[in-house]
């Protein structure tokens, strides 16, 4: 039996902003910015994937450019068998319907002169999915789904919490009935307990409605609990790649390792070893040679040829893919 | 024990709302004891008045629509700051007891070296002459993880990273020797590996320097790591206290529970996470009796018009504010689930 194809199939996505001249135009122009350097990933359908990396890795600039809310600059991505990159206007429109995204920051991503009826209502209209006299009972469907009181119907966003908030957001994306969604860090901006409930939300909606997702964060905890597969990000590129026990289990990338070991353990008896890496993250204007993560690289084999040649991307366990020389002899 | 450093006894700031909604009682009737050299940490989600009350401490609150009530009392070295005149209030901010803010960026200044913005407080409060203070900001720099600090201090905020900015904001609250730092969610706008790093840098500067820590933290992860003590705060109120150890093993507040089981952790399998139902209610309008009872799996009658006091759990330093500690047997696995 062969597996279906995936839902979503990414290969190397590029995104590169050209530098900008300084001295209004006429300098000489500045590096360009490889935000996304050859991203590439599969999701089956109905699963999740946990995209994960710090500030200016990439992880959201991916997401915009899948829902061309920016253009990419080359690769493909086909869903379900479409290529997006190469949908004319209108197609695309209509294609959004199959793709929605879930925003970090629910109160800068509703309209505040907007009711809830009001934001639900017009995805329903502008693609025609339901007749006006049905609208309403719909709204309040939706809400009911995303576990909000359909009394909340004719609030204004600043009239809710944080966690209603997002879930106006998870409704808003659901009412157009996509099968793949995009969620930007949707729980990150939220307190812990509230973040327990929309969690749990996505999770439930993924299994009713058969939803496939990519889920971006910078937190690996998060990510554990709603993930099957996982991808680490550090500059624009993919370091690590496998299903999701694997990476928390036996991670090959010592990117990988040194994160997991970073997020604090609510245990005060937790004796697990903290690597702490040195310095920032580079700018993605000036990446380092070679492999971009030697500079704050912690692993004892660290070489000259970290230093000049970059590792590939490469199968190193079943289903496990890591860019590190030594990912067969993981710190 | 030893005396504490600083007594918080029933302090009261509340807020006068514009649209007539009422007073919102942010921090209300918080009591703590902060000990020399320890890190207590205060817990607590958005709204539990965890922010106003590390304001209050160094009379930060904007008044109006801010006020202290009077009968309210934050004493250090045997004084209340809450009746300080300006003029030896200023000899303690900055000075005896400093602070550091969530966001670096918007605490530092943005048209001043970040030279300059470090050895103001030693200009001011040591009476160092500018070389002086410059000497000083860039030891500081230095001890603060700062590479090549000569250099560094004729930079501005802007062309550091998020990581830099908020070693300079520790530069800047150390240049004094405080006893006593105030660190209002120091981590919390930062990357994890860089969280790592400043963890570590302040537990360092802690053992080196021996002052009191009050860390300000939504989260419990930090927490663990870095504190010897911790006050839960919900709804303008300490919920629980314990020494760390004490807590994490044995939460006896129902929110403290919650709170607990709902963190995403690494050490534990994939699997559905507990949540604490609804939310935070509002500041103006806490619920009567126990404020935790309409979220609290366990309420019974007597939660919803008696409020609790903080009660002695029976381990020495462990007080919860929760009638279960009276009637223990009330705590079912069931009503929990």
């Amino acid at each position: 039996m062969t597996a279906p194809p995936p839902l979503v199939d990414v290969q190397d996505l590029v995104k590169h902003y050209p530098g900008e001249r300084s001295w209004l135009g006429l300098g000489r122009p500045r590096a360009a910015v490889r935000a996304v350097d050859g991203v590439s990933f599969t999701i089956p359908a109905g699963t999740t994937l946990g995209l994960v990396g710090e500030s200016g890795s990439g992880k959201t600039t991916v997401a915009r450019t899948l829902l061309r809310l920016t253009e990419p600059s080359s690769g493909s991505f086909q869903l379900d068998g479409v290529d997006v990159f190469s949908l004319a206007a209108g197609p695309l429109r209509r294609l959004r319907r199959r793709i929605q995204i879930v925003f970090q920051d629910p109160y800068s991503s509703l309209n505040p002169r907007m009711t809830v009826r009001q934001t639900l209502r017009e995805p329903l209209a502008i693609h025609a999915l339901a007749p006006k006299p049905q609208r309403d009972a719909r709204v309040g469907a939706l809400l009911d789904e995303v576990g909000l009181d359909p009394e909340l119907a004719d609030r204004y966003p600043h009239e809710l919490s944080g966690g209603q908030r997002q879930r106006v957001g998870i409704a808003r994306a659901l009412s157009v009935e996509p099968a793949f969604l995009v969620c930007d860090e949707p729980v990150s901006a939220l307190d812990v307990s509230v973040q327990a409930q929309v969690l749990n939300l996505l999770a439930d909606l993924q299994q009713k409605r058969r939803l496939t997702y990519l889920f971006i964060a910078h937190d690996l905890a998060v990510v554990k609990h709603i993930a099957d597969q996982v991808a680490v990000m550090y500059l624009g590129r993919i370091v690590e790649r496998a299903p999701a026990a694997r990476v928390y289990e036996q991670p090959r990338h010592p990117y990988t390792r040194s994160l997991l070991s970073a997020v604090p353990v609510p245990d005060p008896a937790a004796t697990a070893q903290r690597i702490v890496l040195p310095g920032d993250v580079p700018s993605p204007a000036h990446p380092p040679s070679g492999c971009a993560f030697h500079p704050r690289c912690p692993h004892p084999l660290k070489n000259d040829r970290c230093r000049t040649e970059r590792p590939a991307l490469r199968e190193v366990a079943p289903g496990q893919v890591a860019a590190c020389h030594f990912a067969e002899q993981p710190m | 024990m030893t005396e504490p450093l600083l007594r918080i006894r029933d302090l009261r700031t509340y807020f006068v709302t514009d649209r007539g909604s009422g007073t919102a009682r942010a921090v209300d009737g918080v009591s703590l004891d902060l000990y020399p050299g320890e890190t207590l940490g205060v817990v607590g989600e958005s709204g539990c008045g965890k922010t106003v009350l590390s304001l209050s401490i160094l009379r930060l609150v904007p008044e109006p629509p801010g006020h202290i009530r009077p009968g309210s009392l934050i004493e250090f070295e045997g004084r209340n700051l809450l009746t300080l005149t300006p003029r030896d209030l200023r000899a303690v901010r900055g000075n005896r007891i400093a602070m550091i803010f969530q966001e670096p960026m918007t605490s530092l200044n943005p048209v001043l070296t970040i030279g300059d913005q470090v050895a103001e407080a030693a200009i001011v409060h040591q009476r160092l002459s500018r070389a002086g203070a410059r000497i000083r900001a860039i030891e500081l720099l230095r001890q603060v993880g700062i590479p090549e600090p000569e250099e560094r201090a004729d930079h501005y905020p802007h062309q550091l990273s998020g990581g830099m900015r908020q070693r300079v904001m520790i530069a800047m609250a150390l240049i004094c020797h405080p006893q006593i730092l105030i660190a209002d969610e120091p981590t919390t706008a930062l990357d994890v590996t860089i969280q790592a790093q400043i963890l570590e840098l302040l537990e360092r500067l802690q053992r080196e320097l021996g002052m009191a820590v009050l860390l300000i933290t939504h989260d419990l992860g930090v927490v663990a790591g870095t504190t010897d003590r911790v006050v839960v705060m919900y709804a303008g109120q300490v919920v629980e206290t314990a020494s760390t150890r004490e807590l994490f093993a044995r939460p006896q507040h129902p929110y403290t529970e919650g709170l607990m089981e709902s963190i995403p952790r690494l050490d534990r399998p994939r699997a559905r996470l507990h949540s604490i139902p609804g939310s935070v209610p509002a500041a103006t309008a806490w619920p009567p009796g126990c404020r935790f009872h309409p979220r609290c799996p366990y309420a019974w009658d007597k939660c919803r018009t008696d409020e609790p006091p903080l009660l002695e759990t029976g381990t020495a330093g462990h007080t919860a504010r929760c009638w279960l500690v009276t009637e223990p047997a009330r705590r079912t696995g069931e009503a929990a689930r």
